[in-house]
């Protein structure tokens, strides 16, 4: 019995918080859009008994989910998020890694304030530091003042308002998430492993190869999955750094959601980007649980 | 250990309402004199908490979601008509409302369209929207007789192609630069039809790769810094960047002008939600923002029109003595004014919006 109680905590949790939110946006996804408050029917009405209850459920429909299919903008954009997505995964990784590394190697008095250090951003607003790159990548800003001032360029870098100003947001807002888990897995790496590997002749970059990367990948498939998952529907990021012509579905939903006050499409598009994510969310479980029973 | 919680959960509720009364104002950035909410704290004795927002769309999510917590909103005209029509307002007790004769017929007339008598909303200011201008680095590059004061500025490619280099920004708002291209057309900038969409698209396609940026508030500084020569906005903020320019002593000459060929007469108005907790402090609220010296002060500060008649004795000489702000008969003669669009023509609209900032 207290066994069950234990369990039932956190799957109460999740019923709470995230099944009934989700089964709602479903419901409003099969809606129509009204102008009303709030701005779509049918509304569930239960003074009416089976009858509204039989009602209401007759006025469902997937008209919304075969409208998204009637116009190209929608599949470019979960496509263009998907690319934006895999590849400031791939960057966050090359720069994530070294960092851990580095932490990992560090003596060990060192690690809890380098551990400290990179978890130190979270104190701030994320929309605060996002904001502040602005001042760094404005064309009056920081960088190009002292690339202009070094004579390194003649003429400011476009790169605000562009895809590679949200690549820059995206690895940097994200990068602890990446290197915590690195970490973590370098941490606990054996190191009479890597002195046996070079008693046997390996150099020490071949015992990089051989020895700490394949044992390190569980961290890095952790960090991958922590930071693609939250990056492909990222809003914020594109809307501050990247130019008019970014397109990202986080944004297309803010302009179904906001400037067509459709809120069914909306959510009908929120629906396929869960829909999406449900793929690399059940493989990191997998994954998690292969870990698991290998370190058993 | 049931009834010591119900102890204390009364007692706070009673201390809720024994401490001062409230109202919540959600109002525009950059809109108000702030002395003015230190005033009214004053005279009335009721706690303002004094939010704002920077988009038409943001205020339309909460007020059709219901449960905003707020007394008193400032859509614009457009949509203050649809949120009236989805049931989000409630009807003004104008024996509550005493200062509301000193209101401007002229005014009061035109946001009969969007609040038919009135009966949910007051004017709280309203403007045009037009050309801001860099003068002296517009004129080295188009010559003296640039076309400052048409459209034929920003949709002629011809001059986009010359300008682009300095920088253009436009609003990131079809509601605002669908009427304008039009207008430049010679078509009814009210037209919502495929074919004015059509025409529209072509417009905005040939000037597109000129446009730095589609953004709806960044120009302020963006012109007064001289970083850019030509935006498209909103009156009182090419004014409040054409002060901070001449404050600023950068060389940088920032004019404004509503467009020859006819410019959108827009018009935010006050008006008190359905669910607002304090109906009765909303309303004393709009009382006092009706009061003609304290409407003055709002205007002065702000650099746009208001819709009250009698405040106009107390306007700065540099408010109503400027027609960019004031127009006269003949310029108020070519403002026009929109309609709401439906829900499928708002559809069409966004879509062709997002064509044409991102070509998808």
């Amino acid at each position: 019995m207290r066994r069950f109680s234990l369990i039932a905590v956190p799957y109460l949790w999740l019923l709470a918080l995230f099944l009934v939110p989700f089964l709602i946006v479903i419901k409003i996804s099969l809606s129509d859009v009204a102008y009303a408050s709030p701005p779509y029917v049918p509304q569930l009405d239960l003074t009416q008994g089976w009858a509204g209850l039989h009602d209401f459920f007759a006025a469902l429909d997937f008209e919304n989910f075969a409208f998204l299919t009637t116009d190209a903008l929608y599949w470019k954009a979960y496509l263009s998020s998907l690319k934006i997505a895999l590849v400031a995964t791939a960057l966050t990784a090359l720069v994530g890694y070294p960092v851990a590394y580095g932490m990992a190697r560090a003596p060990q008095e060192w690690r809890p304030t380098l551990l400290m250090l990179v978890i130190l951003p979270f104190w701030t607003s994320f929309l605060i530091r996002v904001y502040s790159w602005m001042g760094i990548l404005s064309n009056e800003g920081v960088l190009n003042q002292v690339l202009l001032a070094t004579g390194i360029i003649s003429e400011p870098l476009q790169i605000m308002n562009t895809n590679t100003a949200v690549y820059i947001g995206i690895v940097y807002t994200y990068l602890p998430f990446m290197v915590l888990p690195i970490y973590a897995a370098l941490e606990k790496l054996d190191e009479s492993l890597l002195e046996a590997a070079e008693d046997l002749g390996c150099s020490r970059l071949a015992a990089f190869w051989l020895v700490t990367f394949p044992l390190s990948r569980g961290g890095i498939v952790a960090g991958c999955f922590l930071v693609f998952i939250p990056a492909i529907g990222e809003f914020v990021i594109p809307s501050l750094l990247g130019g008019s012509d970014t397109l990202m579905i986080g944004k297309v939903l803010w302009e179904e959601f906001f400037s067509n006050t459709d809120w069914p499409v909306a959510s009908a598009v929120a629906v396929i980007l869960l829909a999406l994510l449900i793929i690399p969310i059940v493989l990191f479980q997998r994954h998690e649980e292969k870990e698991r029973e290998a370190n058993r | 250990m049931t009834k010591t919680l119900t102890l204390t959960a009364t007692l706070a509720l009673l201390a809720g309402m024994a401490s001062a009364e409230e109202v919540r104002v959600y109002n525009w950035s950059d809109y108000i004199d702030e002395e003015l909410l230190a005033k009214f704290e004053q005279e009335t004795g009721i706690d303002l908490i004094y939010d704002v927002f920077d988009s038409n769309e943001m205020l339309q999510t909460k007020m059709l979601a219901g449960g905003s917590g707020y007394d008193v909103v400032v859509p614009t005209g457009t949509f203050l008509q649809r949120q009236i029509m989805a049931g989000a307002f409630q009807e003004l007790d104008k024996s509550k409302l005493p200062n509301i004769d000193n209101m401007w017929d002229v005014i009061s007339g035109r946001t009969a369209t969007y609040d038919p008598g009135n009966a949910f909303s007051i004017n709280y200011m309203w403007g045009t929207t037009g050309i801001g201008v860099n003068v002296p680095k517009v004129q080295e590059i188009l010559g003296e007789d640039a076309p400052i004061g048409s459209l034929d500025l920003i949709f002629d490619p011809a001059n986009m192609e010359k300008l682009a280099e300095c920088g253009v920004y436009v609003l990131d708002a079809p509601t605002e630069m669908i009427p304008a291209a039009l207008a430049y057309a010679g078509m009814d900038p009210d037209a919502k039809s495929q074919e004015a969409l059509d025409k529209a698209d072509e417009i905005f396609t040939a000037i597109r790769p000129y446009i730095s940026k589609f953004h709806s508030s960044e120009y302020i500084n963006a012109l007064a810094n001289g970083d850019i020569c030509v935006a498209f906005g909103w009156s009182g903020d090419i004014l409040q960047a054409r002060d901070r320019a001449a404050e600023a002593e950068n060389g940088v000459e920032v004019a404004y002008n509503a467009p020859s060929e006819g410019a959108l007469m827009w018009f935010d108005q006050m008006a008190i939600p359905v669910d607002a907790p304090n109906p009765d402090a909303a309303h004393k609220f709009l009382n006092f923002i009706m009061d003609a010296q304290n409407m003055a002060a709002a205007s002065n500060y702000v650099y746009y029109a208001n819709g009250n008649k009698a405040s106009q004795e107390f306007l700065a000489e540099d408010v109503i003595g400027d027609t960019a702000i004031y127009p006269d008969e003949a310029a108020l003669e070519k403002l026009y004014t929109v309609t709401p669009w439906g829900p499928k023509e708002q559809r069409l609209l966004t879509r062709l919006w997002t064509k044409i900032k991102s070509g998808t």
